[in-house]
């Protein structure tokens, strides 16, 4: 399929959407945009989490710990703001612990060879377990506010949906752009991409490999971080268990991406709007089905997508390989 | 092809020191001295062949001159300077370059992205100045006569061209010193004369080329002064103007080697393999195979020339029973096959597969095992589903000793053996029985030339012996030596069936490029 073809498709489903927005609209202005805004702050967790899968696996270390790093790194973020009240704090911890849980892939996958399979599943069990048996109920952290932005945000449908957000939504939105451009035009981006497909070749020309997995990884590991405060963002309050397999869905969302970032920022968008649907219909009662027939929506859906974006996404040729070199 | 464009090296000044020289080179591994002592000494603008048999320590040889390996003995000399490299990116720094035989190159990037990979040129903050790699790229290349277009991508590039890419790499870096391992093993015949072409265009604008082969044609047309090795060590350095096939041959494997094979001419009988029309299909579910038709008699040898991925291995698959037939049909002495590869062996079909480590040995089996591999359950190996332990013993002694397997026990596991004593144990199992049809997929393939000698002449003997033989190789020569008649394969089809004899191998290699043969 030629880009001019994809691109053609892109835009008519674009415009479809774009219609059925309008449609829906018209409908029902108030569910409408409760729908619509609530899609957007449901990716961004989301877009920030494939990220950091697309990041460490486009370097060619696959990276399933995105769950357990997004768990850390909204503990560690609560912990902190909780102590110093400063959100600021909150937010630079839950980076940094995300990215030593990173690193520590990068370590595991590099030094030992390890199946990076087993050691994402290692800091998903360390996560979950560490910040269940460390949390303490009743502690609060100030709540992250609100931006909106001024003039745009009073729009009708498009304001509540794109300009008034809490700043991770913002963030998320800004790392897709960051990232494409850091990925396609920058030395960075061309020696991640190598090193992802051929770690060889970028070696036969002095790339190092393992140094950049390693900063790969603990970059990754921020966007992770990140995901775990945006989670914050709308829960304001650290609970057990409150990724709820979002770091795993973060997964589908980067495969169906197909490996790009703006394809993982529409693909979280999908899943994001199944999620703000699902709540939807459970809070208006629309329907009278058990609650958890709607919970399903989203895992459902990541399997569906699964079977059929298998098909046709390619990812990177290295992925999951230690590099040996000789 | 056969007489050499650049005559002599340009003599240099007594006075200044030679490109590259190396003295005393020794790296050991555990248990083998992969290089022993070795000398080597290389000037500007001239070519060096650099010739040995497989794992007679090529390979290590220059991966300790690019830097991938350190010596544990001996120095190295650039321009007069001792380097004590570590690792690729300094050797690339002093202006050495390497091709290597598998292509360090990233599929989907495009050409002017691998060459540029790693000695980037950025504007400010990392930004790649994409324009102007592109620019740089297509100097270089109209600049060496490499034509290419900097903004394909690689990954969907023709092998050939491939190849220039990555010397363009080095080239980019400012290589003087470029080395190339086995550099023609993916060629086609035309492909090669061009690489040859511009090897000699580079060595005349300075360049000094290292050039690892085992085809000594391609020595003797394109260098200049030869280095031999053998077992690690440095067995001779001559001037390629005094040196012949038979002496180099002989240098390489330590004694003198027919290099022409011995066959008489062949009375084929009736039709063995029949194959009509057919079309296989490849792992992606694309036709590989496309209308293939060809008959192959009792007492003759096909040979199937064709540059490696035009189907040889779909319709050798298909043949033999292992890969599904998607339309018309093959048969074995008029019994249809079926994709049951037992009941094609049944039919007494042997098959020598080009992946002998895959399809052909069970690397951790002991000889003795992978020689009833075919037949451990039937007598005299097994009774009622039990194993006969002394008649697997007696059968492997006797064969083992029939077919030079050089092995300390028949208990040994197939994995430690050499390739050529690997290979020779398949060809055991499979010609030791009497056949009707052998098909033999790159027989010789990552073999010594001693092995290969003695494998031609076992398929010779099961031709002599009345069995139709079905022989795919990459390899012309092979074809060529071997082969009764010659069919051309491009693209899925047998494009022409050829007589060795009225044929040139330049016909063969256009035809095998896919131009449409003379009717």
């Amino acid at each position: 399929m030629s880009i001019a073809q994809l691109n053609k498709r892109f835009l008519l489903a674009f415009l479809a959407v774009v219609a059925l927005m309008i449609a829906s609209y018209q409908w029902d202005d108030g569910q409408t945009t409760a729908v619509a805004a609530r899609t957007v702050r449901e990716a961004a967790p989301l877009i920030l989490a494939a990220l950091c899968g697309l990041v460490g696996e486009r370097s060619g270390i696959i990276n399933i710990g995105i769950e357990g790093q997004m768990l850390l790194g909204a503990f560690v973020g609560f912990m902190a703001a909780s102590a110093t009240g400063n959100l600021w704090i909150g937010g630079l911890a839950a980076m940094a612990v995300a990215a030593v849980a990173g690193l520590f892939l990068a370590w595991t996958s590099i030094v030992f060879k390890m199946d990076q399979i087993i050691a994402g599943t290692v800091i998903n069990i360390f996560g979950i377990g560490v910040t269940s048996f460390l949390y303490v109920q009743g502690r609060t952290m100030p709540s992250i506010p609100n931006w909106p932005i001024p003039g745009l945000d009073e729009l009708p449908l498009l304001g509540r949906m794109l300009f008034n957000h809490g700043p991770l939504t913002y963030i998320a939105i800004l790392a897709v752009v960051v990232v494409h451009i850091a990925l396609f035009q920058t030395r960075w981006g061309l020696r991640t991409r190598a090193v992802g497909e051929h770690p060889g070749a970028a070696d036969t020309v002095g790339v190092r490999v393992f140094r950049l997995r390693y900063v790969n990884l603990a970059l990754a590991g921020t966007l992770a971080g990140l995901a775990g405060v945006a989670l914050l963002q709308s829960a304001s309050v650290f609970n057990r268990g409150m990724t709820n397999g979002k770091g795993f869905i973060a997964l589908a969302v980067m495969i169906f991406g197909r490996y790009r970032p703006f394809g993982v920022m529409w693909a979280a968008l999908l899943f994001g709007f199944f999620n703000a649907l699902q709540a939807q219909l459970q809070f208006k009662q629309v329907v009278e089905v058990p609650p958890q027939f709607f919970g399903m929506i989203p895992f459902v859906l990541t399997i569906a997508v699964l079977a059929i974006a298998g098909l046709s996404s390619r990812p990177p040729a290295a992925i999951g390989q230690p590099y040996e070199t000789e | 092809m056969a007489s050499d464009g650049s005559a002599s090296p340009p003599q240099a000044p007594l006075a200044q020191a030679p490109l590259l020289q190396a003295k005393g080179l020794t790296k050991r591994f555990p248990g083998v001295i992969a290089n022993d002592n070795v000398d080597l000494t290389l000037h500007s603008g001239e070519i060096l062949g650099l010739l040995g048999e497989n794992g007679a320590g090529k390979s290590t040889l220059v991966k300790m001159l690019f830097g991938i390996y350190q010596p544990d003995e001996g120095t190295i000399m650039l321009r007069g300077e001792e380097v004590t490299s570590d690792g690729p990116g300094e050797a690339i720094r002093r202006g050495i370059g390497m091709v290597h035989q598998h292509f360090q190159l990233v599929p989907p990037l495009t050409v002017a992205e691998n060459i540029v990979l790693g000695a980037e040129t950025t504007r400010a903050g990392g930004f790649l100045n994409r324009r102007r790699a592109e620019a740089e790229v297509k100097e270089l290349s109209e600049r060496y006569g490499l034509s290419v277009d900097p903004t394909s991508v690689v990954g969907d590039l023709p092998v050939g061209i491939q190849q220039r890419v990555e010397i363009l790499k080095a080239l980019y870096r400012g290589a003087e010193l470029l080395i190339l391992d086995e550099p023609t093993a993916v060629l086609t015949p035309q492909e090669t004369d061009e690489l040859l072409a511009i090897l000699r265009d580079l060595a005349s604008g300075g360049v000094g080329i290292i050039f690892i082969t085992h085809k000594l044609r391609e020595v003797l047309a394109l260098t200049d002064r030869v280095t031999v090795l053998r077992r690690g060590k440095s067995v001779g350095d001559v001037a390629t103007a005094d040196a012949t096939s038979e002496s180099l041959a002989e240098l390489m494997v330590g004694r003198s080697v027919v290099l022409r094979v011995d066959k008489s001419s062949n009375d084929p009988g009736d039709v063995v393999l029949s194959v009509n029309d057919l079309s296989v299909k490849d792992d992606r579910k694309q036709d590989s195979v496309n209308g293939a038709s060809f008959e192959v008699r009792a007492g003759e040898i096909l040979g199937v020339a064709g540059v490696e991925g035009n189907g040889q291995r779909e319709l050798v698959e298909a043949i033999t029973g292992i890969r599904p037939i998607a339309g018309g049909r093959a048969t074995v002495a008029g019994a249809p096959v079926s994709a049951k590869p037992r009941r094609v062996r049944e039919l007494g079909v042997a098959y020598i597969p080009e992946d002998r480590e895959r399809d052909g040995l069970v690397g951790v089996y002991s000889i003795a095992d992978n020689l009833v591999l075919t037949d451990y359950n039937k007598e005299p190996f097994a009774t009622r589903g039990v194993r006969k332990f002394d008649a697997v013993e007696e059968q492997a002694t006797e064969l083992v000793e029939r077919y030079d397997v050089r092995t300390p026990s028949i208990e040994t596991p197939v994995k430690s053996l050499s390739g050529g004593n690997k290979q020779k144990v398949i060809v055991a199992r499979e010609l030791s029985h009497g056949n009707q049809l052998v098909v033999a997929s790159q027989p010789t393939r990552g073999v010594d030339v001693g092995s290969i000698e003695f494998i031609h002449n076992q398929l010779i003997e099961a031709r002599d012996g009345g069995a139709a033989v079905l022989l795919v190789s990459a390899e012309l020569d092979e074809i060529f030596s071997l082969s009764d008649r010659i069919a051309v394969i491009y693209e899925g089809s047998i494009v022409a069936i050829v007589d060795p004899e009225t044929t040139t191998r330049e016909e063969i290699g256009l035809l095998m490029a896919g131009a449409t043969p003379n009717a």
